[in-house]
């Protein structure tokens, strides 16, 4: 151990050592007490987040995780408030977590209310992403729930006279066993200004032992969604708000070389803003908006980009040069991969792709933004409310205290929120205006405007023996991102690498990242092996694995769907294919049905496997989700761009999965009690594609390795070129 | 001259042009915001309202086609603070995740239900095609219109 690591350690400890109030609560505990009455504040200090702080890689101060990493108040009146920084987009985590509170606190989940995503309450928070709720927040919550129990058992021992041991905390009281009497958790803290910071570990329920964690609450205000009540970033209005729109440019790049705004500015209740090459309008509602942003006349220059057709030559070429960089992008050898190759039985090359696609949430891009006083509200959908703040800060030169995000529970992300384009363009407009200005984003600026799943090639070269035992396997990914890279099989002789470009659209995270390209190619490749070799599919893959987590979902999902070889015909195929990532193990069983130049995907089984399920309500629910968003990576989902423009911006040019497209879905998941939960809301696409593609070979001889894979049907899937 | 509008079954004046879009007017000058804005194009069905109790996409509806007509939005399915039997189906069956479309879903459920007391699968998938849940929660929203049509349904114009 190096002595930086052992600094930090010891540091720790001393830390865990120290008065809890080492962390200068005493600023928030005040306002707290007045925002929410008296009774008892814990807030919790995981050692985790002080050893990350003085050594961390991220530099600015915003980056590193405060001390402080969740809170949780119990009023007067037994009423419990938690805070978070995590954010609801779907992924059902308001309940989530709300059950697990119920959980340690031993209170009805009805008594619970979760803060969520809301920068001046709630505790630091890089973001909402990477299935990271579940596996971190999730704990984080428990321990200071269990920790807030303990310390009320504390509390009415104290009041009693009694023995610890003897007193019971259930359904927001404390019972003294021996005597029969109890007093509620509010009567305890009653008139008091209790302070608790947590800093190690209360004994935590195991997951064996949960009530109401582990079962299948319903969705935390379920009401308010099927009453149009609840309001997303989209629907808020604050007094005197005034409706955005943003003038964009003509192409990716462009800068504006011409503008005239006097046809907008003389429409009354107008105004017009121009910044550098941002320009937008305020108007007091969004027709006499769009007027106004018709009547303005601008000229832009665009520098010539790349197009979708020679997407593929250029991301290959791009990155080629760059892939012997010293402490550059991942990269992963064992073994020797040139001694692997030679040793092999057969050895197999092929080239897969991945085209641009977009996330389109349903809510669009949304955000109020106000002014006052020089302090900049804005509400807004974002995964990352403190980044979007950071970017907020940055973007008006003003100190992070003078902006606060918060965010609604946001209709959908899918990775595509991270960013704070909206809210940015809100407070400019805001600021312009001097009044609220609310700013939705269009389907069409959603579709050019956002960021997209990046496109990419992946080439793979393999080595097999006869008897189907993988010994070399070369992956190189090109552009489509590190997600996912390495395989779950054992392989002696591995080279991977993933090989960054400088991309012709904006990309970012989604769904799993890269994960679902790496998955589609690899175990696509796995299937041409199997073919090769005269091998069952599940056959090959399971001689490969040692993990059995990763054996135990494939057989699973073999078991279910009643897999067995050679039971195709030329409009019906099955395949399987396997995937693991971020803790949690899928594996799919597809059938397709092929009618003309049309594929069906007729029916799916998926078995899924991330440690001790917390609501399998809730999970279900996203992994049956995730099949049917995979279905649109897989079959016909595509971004089209030529020179720094979409060329399919609208729904009706993008098609996304239907109610017709469903497949009769069946959802195997394993509860494994004594696994800690890990997050679920992206591994469960990622074996979709792969099995689809490999069922459509099984029914039709013809081998798919571009997604998506028949966005025109299966007949004018082969052109020349699309294949290596 | 303001135009008279009846939504959920109350007149309220409008004055704003004939051909701004009734999801606009809904959202924005009656507060009536459980109308969701998802594509502007009609293709997502996130705007569904019954315009005299038939499915329509209130993002393609300009005021002059919808003067005269009984609007209906989520807002006016609840009754006395008991959910519409489709609103129930929903929360029974929790057929939503983000929730952003389910609006417009309840919407052309309830149309459905309306024409079709007893729809089949295959009718239930025609009818609400036309409406995007990028959640992907259609098994849940098939299954919570099923559901649905179990008991008898009163009519909402």
């Amino acid at each position: 151990m190096d002595q930086l690591a052992a600094d930090l350690i010891l540091e720790e400890h001393q830390h865990a050592a120290i008065a809890p109030l080492r962390y200068s609560f005493e600023l928030g505990r005040r306002e707290f007490f007045k925002l929410l009455g008296s009774g008892l504040l814990v807030c919790l200090c995981a050692p985790q987040a002080r050893s990350e702080a003085p050594g961390g890689r991220r530099q600015p101060e915003e980056e590193l995780p405060q001390a402080i990493q969740a809170w949780l108040h119990i009023a007067e009146d037994g009423k419990v408030t938690v805070y978070t920084g995590k954010v609801e987009v779907g992924q059902n985590i308001r309940t989530s977590l709300t059950q697990q509170v119920a959980e340690e606190l031993r209170v009805p989940a009805a008594s619970i209310q979760l803060i969520m995503g809301d920068t001046d309450l709630t505790p630091y928070d890089m973001g909402t992403f990477g299935s990271r709720t579940t596996p971190t927040m999730g704990p984080q919550l428990r321990n200071v729930s269990a920790a807030a129990r303990e310390n009320l058992i504390d509390l009415a021992a104290q009041r009693w006279h009694a023995d610890r041991r003897s007193l019971v905390a259930a359904n927001g009281e404390i019972t003294d066993q021996n005597l029969h009497h109890s007093l509620t958790y509010g009567e305890l803290t009653k008139g008091r200004e209790l302070v608790q910071v947590v800093g190690d570990d209360p004994a935590l329920e195991p997951p064996s032992q949960w009530r109401i964690a582990g079962t299948g609450t319903p969705k935390v205000d379920g009401r308010a969604f099927v009453t149009g009540k609840h309001q997303y970033a989209s629907d808020l209005t604050r007094p005197g708000m005034l409706h955005g729109k943003v003038l964009r440019p003509s192409a990716f790049r462009a800068t504006l070389t011409s503008f005239d705004p006097a046809g907008a500015s003389q429409i009354p209740g107008v105004t017009v803003v121009r910044d550098s090459n941002f320009v937008g309008v305020t108007a007091p509602d969004i027709g006499t908006a769009n007027r106004a942003l018709q009547a303005i006349h601008a000229e832009w220059t665009a520098p010539p980009q790349t197009s979708e057709a020679t997407l593929f030559e250029d991301v290959r070429r791009a990155a080629t040069a760059e892939s012997d960089n010293p402490g550059g992008p991942p990269r992963f050898t064992a073994g020797s991969l040139a001694q692997g190759l030679a040793a092999a039985d057969h050895t197999l090359a092929e080239s897969y792709r991945v085209a641009y696609i977009a996330h389109v949430p349903l809510e669009p891009r949304a955000a109020v933004a106000e002014w006052q006083e020089g302090k900049l509200t804005v509400w807004t959908g974002t995964q990352r409310p403190f980044a979007v703040r950071e970017e907020l800060a940055q973007a008006f030169r003003i100190a992070i205290d003078q902006v606060r995000v918060m965010v609604p529970d946001t209709g959908a992300a899918y990775g595509g929120k991270h960013t704070g384009d909206a809210a940015v363009e809100a407070a400019r407009l805001a600021k312009a205006a001097g009044k609220p200005v609310k700013l939705v984003w269009t389907r069409e600026e959603e579709f050019t405007w956002a960021y997209f799943r990046p496109a990419g090639v992946i080439d793979v070269k393999s080595g097999v023996r006869r008897d189907g035992t993988l010994i070399a396997w070369r992956f190189d990914n090109y552009n489509s991102g590190p997600a996912g890279l390495r395989p779950p099989y054992s392989i002696p002789h591995q080279h991977i690498e993933f090989h960054p470009t400088d991309p012709p659209l904006r990309q970012g995270s989604y769904r799993g990242l890269a994960a679902p390209a790496n998955h589609f190619a690899r175990e696509v490749h796995l299937d041409e092996l199997a073919h090769v070799l005269g091998m069952d599919p599940f056959e090959i893959r399971r001689k490969n694995l040692s993990d059995p987590r990763a054996r135990a979902v494939l057989e699973a999902a073999a078991q279910k769907f009643g897999w067995q070889r050679g039971n195709r015909s030329s409009t019906r195929g099955c395949g399987i294919a396997l995937g693991a990532e971020k803790g949690s193990y899928v594996a799919s069983c597809v059938e397709v049905e092929i009618a003309g130049r049309e594929v069906k995907v007729k029916r799916v089984v998926e078995a899924f496997e991330c440690g001790a399920v917390v609501n399998p309500n809730g999970l279900e629910n996203q992994i049956a989700g995730a099949i049917v968003m995979g279905l649109g990576g897989a079959l016909f989902e595509a971004i089209h761009f030529e020179k720094g423009r979409i060329l399919n911006p609208h729904l009706v040019a993008y098609r996304v999965p239907r109610f017709r497209d469903l497949p009769k879905i069946e959802v195997v998941m394993l509860d494994r009690k004594d696994l800690a939960p890990a997050g679920a809301g992206e591994t469960p696409i990622m074996a979709l594609a792969p099995a689809i593609g490999n069922a459509i070979f099984e029914a039709t001889g013809t081998r798919l390795r571009s997604l998506p894979m028949v966005p025109d049907g299966l007949a004018a899937v082969s052109p020349p070129g699309t294949h290596a | 001259m303001p135009l008279m509008l009846s939504v959920n079954g109350a007149e309220h004046p409008i004055d704003l042009p004939a051909d701004s879009k009734l999801l606009y007017v809904l959202r924005d000058s009656l507060g009536l915001t459980g109308t969701k804005y998802g594509c502007g194009e009609g293709m997502c069905g996130a705007c569904t309202v019954l315009l005299d109790g038939k499915p329509a996409r209130s993002c393609q509806a300009p005021l002059s086609a919808v003067r005269g007509k009984k609007i209906t939005t989520i807002e006016g399915l609840e009754q006395e603070g008991r959910l519409h039997p489709v609103q129930a189906a929903f929360v029974a069956a929790e057929a939503f995740q983000c929730a952003y479309c389910t609006s417009g879903m309840i919407m052309a459920a309830v149309g459905l239900l309306q024409r079709n007391p007893r729809p089949s699968d295959e009718e239930i998938i025609s009818a609400l095609d036309g409406n995007v849940c990028r959640c992907g929660t259609y098994p849940r929203i098939v299954e919570a219109v099923r559901r649905a049509a179990a008991p008898a349904q009163g009519t909402v114009e």
